[in-house]
């Protein structure tokens, strides 16, 4: 996967579900148009989470990979809404 | 001016598709989620306020609709009030296989209700306070039935801040402008 250069970093390693998508709203909401957050999780269900969520608000996930450890990684342009 | 020439049934067909897409990507009915918490178990706590904070972390409105023993979830006492049983429960996970009989010591709800607590915490999944702090905090809004409560003499300050009483009109006032509707 392409590397994206983060604004910001979200670990939410540990959390389950709704959380990831809750901590990620939360930080994305005080983030500028066309800024990348960088999401770091291992709940599972996030795989099928994170683009479902980035559909429904509109912002980007530019792509994701699982790292070696089993992390998952998740990259999210912010789109704002017009 | 208009060029009729080039107005043809296919391109009206593609400017009527364009304008309905247009439409749905505006309605309003997408951004807006309606829940009713008709049941008051530990396990049972945990779905609406799930779906619920994570309808409001994708931009939605949300609402949940609290009625019978779903006023547990939101009554001051919550944490007393949540339980969940192994009587006549033979989905709940035990360390070993008990029968009936022994799930319906005295005793057995107070022990399940920790085991499910410690099983949930050891799993890294919210408590039901910090999911409550989360649809708060988030604006999800928070109603309780007043019929349910006036039959079970609940008054209004039993309940935690933030939670707003109504009744069957208002509950179907945000279903039927929102596409989400859950019943749990």
């Amino acid at each position: 996967m392409t590397e994206y250069q983060e604004d910001k970093v979200l670990d939410a390693r540990g959390l389950l579900c709704p959380m990831p998508v809750v901590k990620a709203g939360k930080e994305i909401r005080g983030m500028e148009d066309g800024e990348i957050l960088k999401i770091i999780a291992t709940d599972r269900g996030a795989i099928a989470d994170f683009p479902a969520w980035a559909d429904d608000t509109g912002n980007e996930l530019l792509g994701w990979n699982e790292d070696s450890d089993g992390s998952l990684v998740f990259y999210i342009k912010k789109v704002e809404e017009d | 001016m208009l060029d009729t020439e080039k107005l043809t049934e296919d391109r009206i067909r593609e400017m009527i598709r364009e304008e309905i897409a247009r439409a749905f990507k505006k309605d309003p009915a997408k951004k807006k989620a309606m829940l009713i918490a008709s049941k008051g178990s530990l396990d049972w706590a945990y779905p609406p306020l799930i779906l619920a904070t994570a309808a409001a972390a994708a931009g939605m409105e949300a609402s949940i609709f609290f009625t019978f023993y779903g006023l547990n979830i939101v009554h001051k006492d919550f944490e007393k009030k949540l339980k969940v049983s192994p009587v006549a429960n033979p989905e709940m996970p035990m360390p070993m296989p008990m029968p009936d009989i022994v799930t319906a010591m005295p005793g057995m709800t107070g022990f399940a209700t920790g085991m499910m607590k410690n099983m949930f915490s050891k799993k890294g999944v919210a408590t039901i306070k910090e999911l409550l702090d989360v649809a708060i905090e988030s604006d999800v809004k928070l109603i309780a039935c007043q019929m349910t409560m006036d039959v079970f003499g609940y008054t209004q300050d039993e309940f935690i801040e933030g939670v707003e009483f109504g009744g069957a009109a208002a509950a179907l006032s945000d279903a039927r402008k929102s596409h989400v509707t859950l019943f749990i």
